[in-house]
């Protein structure tokens, strides 16, 4: 640089859009190229996701393409090497391929289910969904069961919709925010641009949490909770709410089953659900409107939503025929009465006070600030109204919530609380994105037991569902699990996500049965993304007494060397996200706004490095060569040339025009949402700056449970099946009949002996707090603290220690304590100390901080690796000082009258419990190794990946260093 | 601040240097004026000049190590305008083409009249040459005396008492190197010498003295407060932002423990001072010229120690947004 | 005269370093790269970055808050570290305020580092000159991109638009408006430098709900007939006295 300012040369240059994969935001990117070199990342302006802005990690993205981590080839355990000590060859892809194809087809061909597909992205899950219910295995799944499953399960079967991909808060219109539970920034860009928006037009940011970082740094007042006991909070929040009368009393009439009558008759086999005037003319999954309210006009019960009828929500009542009956409402009161805030200051460790203010200031403020919008609409029930009304009291929760045994319970108090506070999908309060809100629960359903796993048939079904009552289960006859996670089984009923945190440990014992071959995508298992560590890598090394491993064939399919691809039989090299065709469909985790569907496309930006491979691309090849039907013609032929050729032209069903891609339909890409494969959709949506919105009338934006433009509109495109109104469960009748199961007062599938109990304990219709199962399990007294993780900003969602920038600003990671508590244990700022719990230790660094709750302690996650990987020096930071707080984090807890090996997870959902884990602190001894402990042996760099680094480089696109 | 040897050599060296060229003036000096009855021959200064000359160099050549571009040094004189570092670039080139001068008159005993101020003193070209260098001398002692105590933030060296340690440091040295080497080319100047010695390292002692007890009693002007401008009597950073270090890591900061600091700080006070005066007087007393040597090899270990010293003490506001990781 | 600046709103940064890495990226290729990186993949790794995020906590449990801290050249109006400079490498720009090095004229002393309290000038030890935030300047005159994206990176970048750029001396300009209106605040002001940048502090907004608001005609308890009211068999004035 010198006095005169030189400018770039943009003829030189090209300028493509894409989307950006550096997390699981999907932030529209520009990418300026330079000689095929990668010169800059930029948020593209146009799109609605980002609006033009970028975070730190995309805008990393060159170094996670230049990355010295990239696998290049693919490779193959060397025979007579052990599993795990890095000893690959590199083979051709025609090699991998047909090894597959062998071990694959001869699975198909005799038990699908000893294929498990597991994948560590839930956003590529309708091609991954869809290979494995061709292949005929109930064993897939994605990540969700050990992120937060708790939050869309807990919201979904309260609301029809969720936080996130699914919804979120209405911050442009909102006046009061409350964000719960939420670790640092989920999600990233959009709520970074909503929150700045959000303070500067002068709403109240409150943030609950027991550490106070990120999101929560900016809040107007930050609410330091224990761990684990959000719960409690939101149940005096709701008792202090209904004692004030500051719920929304209309809304709750006309929009929850608040007001609908419970048979209360202990001896009916009704007893818990609600009334009904008689059977519907159609089952189908969605509510039918035949149940009652008691009307205070004629003081008689009448069907809900009769005109002019005028329900209570409170009292006691009797059918003619003597049944007594309460309103789920009066229930819900009941179920509150207990829940004083002094009751929950001695759980939460929030002040009675605090909470009764913050109580004040929700019911105020929705009450009194509330939003009309002069935008007419009518309801299902053929109402119309002149205007949309809000009551701007928005919020957000995230894994804080979820990832606890209790999350499901406290997520459902949340959306209550939402639902008593008016504000589903309503301006200023939550907000639906397409293609929800669903009915509750969705119609997904899986196959209901062994019979729907077929040799060389398709799964007859989902491998994921939502069921609706134990009929929807998928065990046997016995009522044991189907799948090898236990999923959809009587452990976890409504494991909408799956459980891939223990399909390792399960495979290995057998239990419920052995598998063959797991397909593990872009998932570290071996790592951050498993809990008890040590332990699942033991596992992934054992063998059986006839010398075969536990887990005969571990296929790995991953963009870089990762502590997993380690102990793969097989590794598949992944393209980085700027070398593939990919999309961000509705079939998917949308990308959807408030305001109408979204979707999005990847385009190759730079040409694939080495013999890199789509994922995509290895199982359309599969999918063909193993003849699944949906990928070849009826003659066994190819269907589809390639993964692009497959967006383009595959359909749901023949004719049903429903793709992938919803934008650009229709033979010349006239039509929108349905049409026939348009052969110029990829141009078109690359045209379009790689995304695609479709903006929703205005009259279609809310109140979108019960509008029934919205509604025949999503019927109309298939969005949905039905066009009927989803009214919210304030009590929720799925629950109930799980635990009417449970207490034996069906005929239908009950649970095995060991687990009624539990399902009858934790299958309440109304929410409640109860400790963590594993605080319940473990001895709290000699494991005083709770322990959580978060990932930094810089690398939230994210892969990145392999990234040469980031990985500057988080190179190993500490743990967090409140100074009183660090001192009271003699552990110094800076030193080093163990942290141990029932299940493992691990020595670290300690840095106090008067940001976390003193009950608690805190960690980045997985900035610590394993020595050697992710091409990283074995003597990184990552391994020497950085730790993995996973290594004390059961996947299984203690035995107890349950079961010897109940999954860690909420009994409900199988939501892994990260954040339930109890630990003590103490510092290390004087002459410990200034390292972290547990070490190990360092990986390896595989085949293919380049073997020698400058210690230094000096990053400049254009100059041909780095094609 | 990080002390960097390149700019501890540097400056001890120079000022060694500087020392020693006043030390032969001033005894010529002295003898003009009659004052002084003994006078080395024009040998002595001759040679005295090729020392000084090689001290000077000596310097120069441990300042390229400070550069990271070298080869462009000659760039630095320029700015003289503004910049003491500027200046100090143009007057030591000056500074050494004007002993190189005087040692050359001495060589070549160029000492015919040239005139004469008032009635005796008979100036001739090396008085003269020898005054320039002098002028030279202290002009070089002063722009590096301010190349430090010009940094306002750098609140140890923004002193009057900065220039005036360089020119007593040096000067000490210097004398003190002039007196052992008189002790061999020159007996009938050691005392002389020998005396000045005494005097310029109780003066150095004394000034060196009170910017210790100035810095001691120095309050920081900048805090954490004034830095992120928050008022709050508690504030702690947390993540300076990245964590294997940066050039602002590095630079700014010794590394060292505050007892190694408070080690070096007594090491110097008896290196520098102490020692020397008493095998001064001792090796006055007795004659000794190798006790002499010793004399000013015991102190310049001690000005390497005092220099480091001074930069490590220089606590840089800029320290205060690089104090933690996490 | 213009004085380009940036202000940086304390008020809504969240600390996610996209400015950090999205400066990096725009200038390690740009005018002002490249910005080397040492040990990328090793142990304490490190390299040159013009722009950094720091935290700190303020105050004690439970009264702390959390404070992202982003910090790059100030580009001060009276820059100290421009007239130390040997060699004339360190200079601000006449028509904009820009303080600038010119790569070609350092001799890398470090010099001018020693001279800015603020900690924001790196030496890059592979080039080994001077190199610090030149506000894009590569960028915010180039007539070849969009006007609206002439702007520095970490601007562009930035989620929460929590960073404002613009002439400080126009009084009209949003930065100046910004400062003038949101209490913004110069770094270190003890040493006279004035810097251009600016910072906004925290804002608060507090709600307070008045007793009565609790009390309404319209509570729906009331409709629910559960607003309290006494048991008639309760004692009463009537038990008591019969006047």
């Amino acid at each position: 640089m010198n006095a005169q300012v030189q400018f770039e040369n943009h003829d030189k240059q090209e300028v493509k859009n894409t989307t950006c994969y550096m997390c699981a935001c999907r932030c529209g990117i520009r990418v300026t190229l330079k000689n095929g070199e990668v010169r800059y990342i930029q948020g593209n302006p146009d799109h609605p996701l980002n609006q033009g802005v970028i975070c730190a990690k995309g805008s990393s993205g060159i170094m996670k393409q230049y990355s010295p981590a990239r696998l290049t080839k693919p490779l193959r355990r060397k025979p007579g090497s052990e599993r795990g000590a890095g000893e690959f060859e590199a083979i051709s892809w025609d090699e991998a391929f047909d090894m597959m194809e062998q071990r694959l087809a001869q699975i198909r061909s005799t038990d699908p289910k000893k294929f498990a597909l597991f994948t560590g992205r839930d956003q590529m899950q309708a091609l991954t969904g869809l290979f494995a219910k061709q292949f005929g295995t109930p064993n897939y799944a994605a990540h969700g069961g050990f992120c937060s499953v708790n939050m869309a399960a807990g919201m979904i079967y309260t609301i029809g919709g969720s936080f996130w991909e699914f919804g979120g808060p209405d911050l442009d219109r909102a006046k009061l925010f409350v964000m719960i539970g939420t670790a640092e920034d989920h999600h990233s860009n959009p709520m970074k641009i909503a929150l700045s928006k959000f303070k500067r037009n002068g709403g109240r940011f409150i943030s609950i949490n027991p550490v106070r970082t990120g999101y929560s740094a900016i809040a107007d007042e930050w609410i330091p909770i224990r761990p684990g006991t959000d719960g409690a909070l939101l149940q005096a929040l709701t008792h202090e709410i209904i004692r004030q009368g500051l719920y929304d009393r209309d809304f709750l009439v006309q929009y929850s089953n608040a007001a609908e009558l419970v048979n209360l008759d202990e001896s009916s086999s009704e007893y818990g659900m609600f009334v009904r005037t008689e059977v519907p003319e159609e089952e189908g999954c969605f509510d039918p409107q035949n149940k009652l309210w008691w009307d205070r006009n004629s003081n008689k019960p009448v069907v809900t939503h009769t005109p002019d009828a005028d329900p209570f929500l409170l009292g006691e009542f009797q059918l003619k025929d003597g049944t007594p009956l309460k309103p789920a409402f009066q229930l819900l009161k009941e179920r509150v009465k207990d829940y004083s805030p002094e009751w929950a200051e001695s759980i939460t460790g929030v002040p009675a006070d605090t909470i009764r203010r913050l109580a004040h200031e929700m019911g105020v403020t929705a009450r009194d600030q509330r939003i009309e919008l002069p935008i007419a609409w009518t309801d299902t029930w053929g109402k119309e109204h002149e205007t949309i009304t809000g009551n701007p009291v928005a919020f957000h929760a995230m894994r804080g919530l979820a990832a606890h045994s209790n999350g499901f319970q406290t997520i459902r108090s949340l959306a209550i609380l939402m639902s008593l506070l008016g504000t589903i999908d309503r301006p200023g309060g939550f907000r639906h994105k397409v293609p929800f809100p669903r009915p509750i629960p969705p119609c997904a359903k899986t196959p209901k037991g062994p019979e729907g796993v077929r040799p060389n048939m398709p799964l007859d079904g989902m491998a994921l569902g939502w069921p609706a009552e134990p009929d929807d289960l998928f065990v046997d006859e016995n009522g044991q699990p189907v799948r090898i996670d236990k999923a959809f089984s009587w452990e976890h009923p409504l494991a909408v996500h799956g459980l891939m945190h223990n399909v390792i440990t399960n495979a290995w014992r057998g239990d419920p049965y052995t598998i063959d071959t797991l397909l593990i995508f872009m998932s570290n298992m071996a790592w951050n993304s498993t809990m008890n560590t040590v332990s699942v890598r033991d596992m992934l090394n054992d063998k059986r007494e006839d010398g075969e491993y536990k887990i005969p064939f571990l296929i790995v399919c991953d963009a870089f060397h990762s502590e997993m691809t380690a102990f793969a039989d097989l590794v598949l090299p992944d393209t980085s996200y700027l070398e593939r065709h990919d999309v961000m469909s509705i079939l998917d985790r949308p990308i959807s706004e408030f305001d109408g569907p979204v979707d999005a496309v990847r385009i190759p930006i730079v040409p694939p490095k080495g013999d890199c491979k789509p994922f995509q691309e290895v199982l359309i090849e599969l999918g063909t060569r193993l003849k699944l039907p949906a990928f070849t013609q009826p003659d066994g032929a190819r269907k589809y040339r390639d993964y692009p050729d497959f967006i383009v032209n595959y359909e749901t069903e023949p004719g049903s025009g429903i793709g992938f891609l919803s934008g650009w339909r229709g033979k010349g890409g006239e039509k929108t949402m349905r049409g026939e494969p348009n052969p110029r959709q990829w141009e078109m949506y690359a045209q379009n700056g790689g995304f695609f919105h479709y903006e929703l009338p205005r009259s279609y934006q809310y109140m979108r449970n019960w509008n029934q433009g919205y509604l025949e509109w999503a019927q109309r495109n298939r969005i949905t099946r039905y066009a009927e109104p989803i009214s919210i469960h304030i009590y929720s009748e799925v629950l109930q009949k799980f635990r009417m199961a449970a207490q034996g007062r069906t005929d239908g599938r009950q649970p095995p002996p060991h687990l009624k109990k539990r399902i009858e304990t934790y299958f309440d219709p109304l929410p409640f707090y109860y400790e963590t199962l594993e605080s319940q399990l473990s001895d709290t007294q000699k494991y005083p603290l709770n322990a959580i993780t978060q990932r930094p900003m810089a690398m939230y969602h994210s892969w990145d220690s392999q990234n040469a920038w980031l990985r500057q600003i988080h190179a190993h990671n500490f743990l967090f304590v409140n100074p009183k508590t660090a001192a009271a244990q003699g552990i110094a700022d800076g030193g080093w100390m163990w942290t141990e719990s029932m299940h493992g230790k691990v020595r670290c660094m300690c840095r106090y901080s008067e940001a976390v709750e003193p009950g608690t302690v805190w960690t980045w996650n997985a900035i610590g690796k394993a020595a050697g990987a992710w091409g990283l020096d074995a003597d990184a930071n990552e391994s020497q000082k950085g730790f993995l707080l996973n290594h004390l984090i059961g996947e299984e807890l203690p035995p107890h009258e349950a079961g010897d090996h109940l999954s860690n997870s909420d009994p409900i959902t199988g939501q892994a419990g990260w954040f339930d884990v109890r630990v003590r602190i103490y510092p290390a001894e004087e002459g410990e190794p200034q390292q972290t402990s547990p070490q190990f042996a360092p990986l390896k760099p595989a085949p293919g990946m380049a073997q020698k680094r400058p210690n230094w480089f000096a990053f400049f696109a254009g100059k041909g260093d780095w094609k | 601040m990080h002390p960097a040897f390149s700019v501890i050599f540097l400056t001890t060296l120079i000022g060694v240097g500087q020392g020693l060229f006043l030390a032969l003036y001033t005894g010529q000096v002295y003898a003009l004026f009659q004052v002084l009855s003994a006078q080395g021959d024009h040998r002595f200064y001759a040679v005295g000049s090729v020392i000084v000359l090689a001290f000077l160099a000596a310097g120069l050549v441990a300042s390229f190590f400070h550069l990271g571009r070298p080869e462009r040094a000659w760039r630095a004189a320029s700015q003289w305008r503004t910049s003491w570092l500027s200046r100090e670039v143009i007057v030591l080139p000056l500074f050494m083409a004007s002993v190189f001068m005087y040692g050359m008159a001495h060589y070549f005993g160029w000492n015919a009249p040239l005139f004469s101020l008032g009635e005796t003193l008979q100036i001739d070209l090396i008085m003269l040459t020898g005054a320039i260098a002098t002028f030279f001398c202290f002009a070089l002692f002063i722009c590096t005396g301010m190349i430090y105590a010009c940094l306002r933030f750098l609140q140890e060296w923004h002193t009057p008492l900065t220039v005036s340690n360089f020119i007593l440091l040096g000067g000490a040295s210097g004398f003190a190197l002039a007196t052992a080497y008189a002790a061999y080319a020159a007996p009938e100047l050691t005392g002389f010498y020998g005396k000045w010695t005494l005097i310029i390292t109780l003066l150095a002692f004394a000034s060196r003295l009170a910017s210790l007890v100035r810095n001691h009693k120095l309050k920081p002007k900048s805090t954490l407060q004034s830095a992120i401008g928050v008022r709050h009597t508690k504030i702690a950073q947390k993540a300076q932002g990245f964590m294997g270090g940066s050039f602002n890591t590095r630079e700014f900061f010794h590394g060292k423990s505050p007892s190694m600091l408070r080690s070096v700080k007594w090491i110097f006070i008896v290196l520098t001072f102490a020692l020397p005066l008493v095998f001064l007087a001792w090796s006055l007393s007795i004659n000794s010229a190798s006790m002499l040597v010793l004399t000013f090899a015991v102190q310049y270990a001690g000005l390497i120690a005092e220099r480091w010293f001074f930069f490590a003490q220089a606590n840089h506001p800029q320290n205060l947004y690089y104090q933690a990781i996490s | 005269m213009t004085q380009l600046a940036l202000v940086i709103d304390l008020n809504v940064c969240v600390g996610c370093h996209a400015c950090v890495t999205n400066c990096k990226e725009w200038n390690t290729s740009g005018m002002a790269g490249p910005l080397s990186d040492f040990n990328p993949y090793g142990a304490d790794p490190t390299g040159t970055f013009f722009n950094r995020v720091q935290t700190f906590e303020v105050g004690s449990f439970p009264n702390t808050e959390t404070v992202h801290f982003p910090k790059s050249c100030l580009h001060c109006e009276e820059p100290p570290c421009v007239p130390v400079c040997p060699t004339g490498a360190s200079y601000k720009r006449k028509e904009d305020g820009i303080v600038l090095v010119d790569y070609d004229k350092c001799i890398g002393c470090k010099y001018c580092s020693w001279a800015c309290p603020y900690g924001v000038r790196e030496i890059d030890e592979k080039q080994k000159v001077m190199k610090k935030c030149t506000l894009c300047v590569d960028r915010i005159y180039d007539q070849g991109l969009p006007e609206k994206e002439r702007k520095p990176a970490c601007v562009l970048a930035c989620p929460t638009s929590a960073r404002l750029f613009g002439d400080v001396h126009n009084p009209e300009s949003e930065v100046s408006v910004a400062i003038r209106e949101s209490n913004g605040y110069q770094l270190m002001p003890e040493w006279g430098t004035n810097p251009s940048n600016h910072y906004l502090p925290r804002r608060k907004t507090q709600l307070r709900i008045h007793d009565d608001q609790l009390v309404r005609a319209d509570n729906p308890l009331k409709k629910e007939r559960l607003l309290p009211k006494p048991d008639k068999n309760e004692p009463s004035l009537d038990d008591a006295i019969s006047w």
